[in-house]
């Protein structure tokens, strides 16, 4: 292969900025920490070193594999993670020590979030390319069918609030649909990126839109059914509603046609009138939304608005700047330290400090959208645009609930509340997204992803194949085309979406005259995707 | 991809946008109205773990805060040693955790809080010293010796008791009984103070209502009978030599019911009573006939310059008394002798009573005397008087106070005398229901030379007299106890 001297070519890695965020992140989350013992307590809280300690080494560590592993990877997920999840922690410990009980959830969590990012490393070191995933696109979805079943298999499934979304064994408890919610985007990425030509078929028009082929409505259909059953039989409004659309994002960004968000839209407004209707805790939430702040919602037991309407004083109370920790009275709030966390940081570090956590998640997604941007791969473009797509939904779903901008459901804040399978799978997605991020990001001399190595050997093979531009040379040479798309035995051409320009071949352009990283994800050969 | 990617950036950004939205909607925008929400405890939970200011009686506190060591940080306490809780629980009221705040704890509870925005330099000035910031003490107009003496004269009977000082409006003494002890509704226990809270309202006798202020009011009776001479001097057709037709029966236009009069037979003079007579022995004929003559307009006209129809807020919210309309010549004349609809608060006859005594400057009652600093004592702010209302030429409040000096000296009111001191008053005995017993009035001020207090009493029922209640008899000795711990100090 023709390389050029590849130090000018290679982008930045802002290794460096990740580490100087992080140390932030990990400094103020201990400032929280210590804030809380002297608000509630008016003392710093003995253990506060060696809470900073784990904090920092979980962070480093990390950081670290990061480096090593990814160094490409975008700097600022692992500090934002990193200050969510440990904001979330004091606010634990502070709910908590407003209990007439101490609990020492805070402790749980922090084992949880040892846990979860123990698992987003082991994502690093697994997933070594994220294109390797494709290949088990079947097996996800399966296996997240699997994990939706599983609370509704009687003695292994709990209902905790009315929500069937639990398995548990003796104290422990787990919420699959989580972990479904990853397998999930896994599995619509690698059938979307195999299927959307046909889903883009036409066929009938009506008012002027042409809708897909009858016969092609099967996936839209199965996953209506499946968020739809969700609801029926686990009566989880909220995950059910982050399900679809996440299916409906992912299936518009695949397919560009409008009238699927239509239908699916359409689809899920039925759903949701109809189960209205049909199930009384949907009407329930529906009426204590709207009529939240009336006496006779209040006082409604069960289903009433009081958990939504003490959230909005709690809020109300915080104002602009808050309380200040330990100052506030999150505890009249049920739930204050997991649905409801969004509530107890605004009474306590008031609306200031709501807009810097909304804007830590806009920045997760905002980071998850520029590396699908960046991505050549259709599959590694959905897999990231729905993973972020995820959160910034959950934080939707969550916090338009919490501020009565949408019904109430269940719903956790992503790395703040308390619960170790939503941090866990959070974790995981962040995972996710420093592989993927890495891989759109890292030029492409230096890919030795192992299962999608280039060799160092530098068979011009794949050049002249690409050159000639034809699918079934593609098919052969696929395997080494770095930040190409992998098309499947089946597929023909599959990304529409290919860079219009007319690049010629790689091989045949000297390369490392980029002037920045986005360059050179444009120059790199693209021929798989024609 | 790169089209349908964007779309969905577009997508995300306008969630959040609408949640930054939503949450400076919550936080901000909407947050007072949330904060003064009824259904939010927040506000009273926060002001209950502040060290809230003490209410006060004349420097001893009658409601004041104790710190202890629980969630709330400081327990509400009523009384002291020489102060019933009870006798004072109407004026007090209450301040739960379960059931906010009532009476002064409610009225004034942005000063005992020290939420009111009045303390804001007494509150920079603590941020400033240190000193651990309190509510400030709300200091009453209450002289303890006349509301004791009025709660020990109403005693075991259902009623209310008012004194005012005729030239300032400051309310020396305002009780209602039954009494209730506001201690028990302080309880951080949840299930005690809501059970206490639900035994206050079923309790028999209604003794949440501070009847001296609230509640169902009462018909003044012959009490009244002062305001129709008013409006008669006012008039100018009218003097106190007047004579007035005062038959023993009247017979009324367009029905067959008669007025008589409580003592048998015809009043003084051979039924030509005058006015000054017909009031001194409450000669219901007369006054009928008198209503009759003056009608309806000039009645009322008199009756809201004296309060009235006027919301008043003291800072207790008072009922406004009434005075029917539309009314036909018998209604008219029933209503001449406080009976038929008139509705009137003890208070509002306490009003007319020192609007005499005042010269006819009737002025705005007070109930709070001072506002001080909790820690110093200094005073923050002092009530000043304020006349509310002329409702009566001097010429004709100095007839008035004749006529009424005479009620005590020759008339039905002479329970009311007071040795050398020259007394002022009225009797009432107001019929409210078929069987039941009259209500007992007595309106009364002392020195009738130089007014320093007016009294309206009033006993529900007759109270232990019953149906051989008088007002004289029965509201009398209570006003002239309350009267003389003023006078005689």
């Amino acid at each position: 292969m023709n390389q050029a001297p590849s130090q000018t070519a290679r982008p930045r890695t802002y290794r460096l900025a990740e580490l100087g965020l992080l140390i932030l992140a990990i400094a103020v989350a201990t400032t929280a920490y210590a804030l809380v013992g002297l608000g509630v307590e008016d003392t710093i809280p003995a253990n506060v070193y060696g809470y900073a300690a784990w904090l920092a080494a979980l962070g480093v560590i990390l950081h670290i594999i990061v480096w090593i592993k990814a160094k490409y990877a975008d700097p600022v997920l692992v500090p934002i993670a990193v200050l969510l999840n440990g904001l979330g922690l004091a606010m634990i410990y502070r709910v908590d020590l407003g209990r007439d009980e101490y609990l020492g959830s805070a402790m749980t969590q922090l084992v949880w979030m040892t846990l979860g990012v123990g698992l987003a490393i082991a994502v690093i070191f697994v997933v070594r390319d994220h294109r390797w995933l494709r290949r088990y696109t079947y097996v996800s979805g399966f296996a997240a069918l699997v994990f939706l079943l599983l609370p509704l298999i009687p003695g292994i499934g709990k209902t905790i609030n009315g929500a069937r979304i639990w398995i548990g064994v003796g104290s422990l408890s787990f919420q699959p649909g989580e972990i479904a919610k990853i397998l999930l985007a896994i599995f619509f990425a690698g059938y979307l990126v195999t299927y959307k030509d046909q889903l883009v078929a036409a066929g009938p028009k009506i008012l002027g839109i042409r809708f897909p082929r009858l016969r092609d409505f099967g996936p839209i259909v199965v996953a209506w059914v499946a968020s739809v059953g969700v609801l029926v039989f686990e009566r989880d409004l909220g995950t059910s509603l982050l399900f679809f659309g996440l299916f409906v994002a992912m299936l518009y960004v695949a397919t560009s046609k409008v009238s699927w968000i239509i239908l699916g839209l359409g689809f899920f407004s039925a759903g949701a009138v109809a189960a209205t209707f049909l199930f009384s805790h949907v009407g329930q939430r529906v009426s204590g939304w709207l009529n939240a702040l009336t006496a006779e919602e209040y006082n409604k037991t069960p289903g009433g608005s009081y958990q939504l309407v003490q959230g909005l004083f709690g809020m109300s109370n915080g104002g602009l700047i808050g309380t200040g920790f330990g100052e506030g009275r999150p505890n009249m709030v049920p739930y204050a330290e997991s649905d409801f966390i969004y509530a107890s940081f605004g009474e306590e570090i008031g609306l200031a400090g709501l807009f810097v956590i909304l804007l830590c998640y806009l920045f997760i997604f905002q980071r998850g959208i520029r590396t699908a941007q960046q991505l050549r791969d259709g599959f590694g473009t959905l897999l990231a645009t729905g993973l972020s797509f995820t959160i910034a939904l959950q934080v939707f779903v969550v916090v338009g609930g919490v501020t009565r901008l949408i019904p109430l459901t269940g719903l956790t804040t992503p790395f703040l509340a308390q619960g170790g399978s939503s941090l866990i799978a959070n974790w995981m997605i962040i995972g996710l997204l420093l592989r993927i991020s890495d891989n759109a990001r890292r030029p492409v001399e230096e890919f030795h992803t192992g299962v999608l190595r280039i060799t160092e050997d530098s068979e011009p093979v794949p050049a002249v194949a690409r050159a000639n531009d034809t699918p079934s040379s593609a098919l052969t040479v696929d395997e080494d085309a770095p930040t190409t798309n992998l098309p499947p035995a089946d597929s023909r051409v599959f990304d529409g979406e290919a860079p219009t320009t007319n690049l010629p071949p790689a091989g045949a352009r000297p390369r490392g005259q980029a002037p920045n990283d986005t360059d050179a994800t444009d120059q790199r050969p693209t021929g798989g995707e024609r | 991809m790169k089209k349908p990617l964007t779309h969905i950036a577009v997508v995300g950004f306008v969630m959040f946008a609408l949640l930054f939205g939503s949450t400076s909607w919550v936080q901000y925008v909407t947050a007072d109205s949330l904060n003064n929400n009824p259904l939010n405890n927040r506000r009273i939970l926060d002001q209950l773990a502040r060290d809230r200011g003490p209410i006060l009686v004349d420097g001893t506190p009658i409601a004041y805060s104790e710190p202890v060591d629980d969630k709330y940080k400081y327990q509400r306490k009523y009384g002291s040693d020489n102060l019933d809780p009870r006798a004072y629980a109407s004026l007090t009221g209450y301040y739960s955790v379960v059931s906010g705040a009532s009476g002064m704890e409610r009225a004034a509870g942005d000063y005992l809080s020290g939420d009111s925005d009045a303390l804001f330099y007494d509150k920079v000035g603590s941020f400033f010293t240190g000193e651990q910031p309190r509510g400030a003490a709300v200091e009453l107009t209450i002289d303890p010796k006349v509301q004791q003496a009025a709660w020990d004269g109403l005693g075991n009977q259902n009623g209310a008791a008012v004194a005012l000082d005729p030239k300032t409006g400051k309310i020396l003494a305002m009780a209602s009984t039954p009494g209730w002890d506001p201690n028990a509704l302080a309880s951080h226990d949840s299930t005690e103070a809501s059970q206490a809270f639900k035994n206050l309202e079923a309790a028999d006798g209604k003794p949440a209502y501070n009847r001296a202020i609230g509640g169902n009011l009462y018909p003044p009776g012959s009490t009244f009978k002062v305001l129709v001479a008013a409006a008669a001097l006012e008039s100018g057709d009218y003097e106190p030599d007047s004579q007035l037709n005062g038959p023993a029966t009247l017979d009324l236009p367009q029905t067959t019911a008669t007025i008589g009069n409580s003592h048998p037979g015809a009043c003084r003079n051979g039924g030509k009573p005058t006015l000054a007579d017909s009031l001194a022995e409450s000669c219901n004929t007369s006054f009928a006939s008198l209503g009759m003559d003056l009608g309806e307009d000039a009645i009322a006209k008199q009756a809201e310059k004296f309060g009235f129809g006027e919301d008043l807020e003291i800072p207790l919210n008072v009922t406004p008394s009434s005075f029917p309309s539309d009314l036909n010549p018998p209604q008219l004349a029933q209503s001449s002798l406080g009976q038929y609809e008139v509705r009137s608060t003890p208070l509002q006859m306490a009003m007319m009573t020192a609007g005499i005594a005042n010269g006819g400057k009737m002025m705005k009652p007070q109930l709070v005397d001072r506002v001080l600093n909790a820690n110093t004592l200094e005073p923050i702010s002092e009530t000043r008087p304020s006349q509310m209302s002329r409702p009566v030429s001097g010429d004709t409040a100095d007839k008035l106070t004749d006529m009424m000096t005479g009620v005590v000296e020759n008339g039905t009111a002479s329970v009311a005398k007071m040795g050398d001191t020259k007394v002022a008053a009225k009797t009432g005995t107001a019929q409210h229901a078929k069987g039941a017993a009259p209500h007992a009035w007595f309106i009364s001020f002392a020195p009738a030379d130089d007014p320093q207090v007016a009294v309206a009493v009033v006993v529900e029922n007759g109270g232990n007299a019953g149906n051989e209640a008088y007002g004289a008899t029965v509201a009398g000795p209570i006003a002239k106890n309350m009267m003389e711990a003023v006078v005689e100090k």
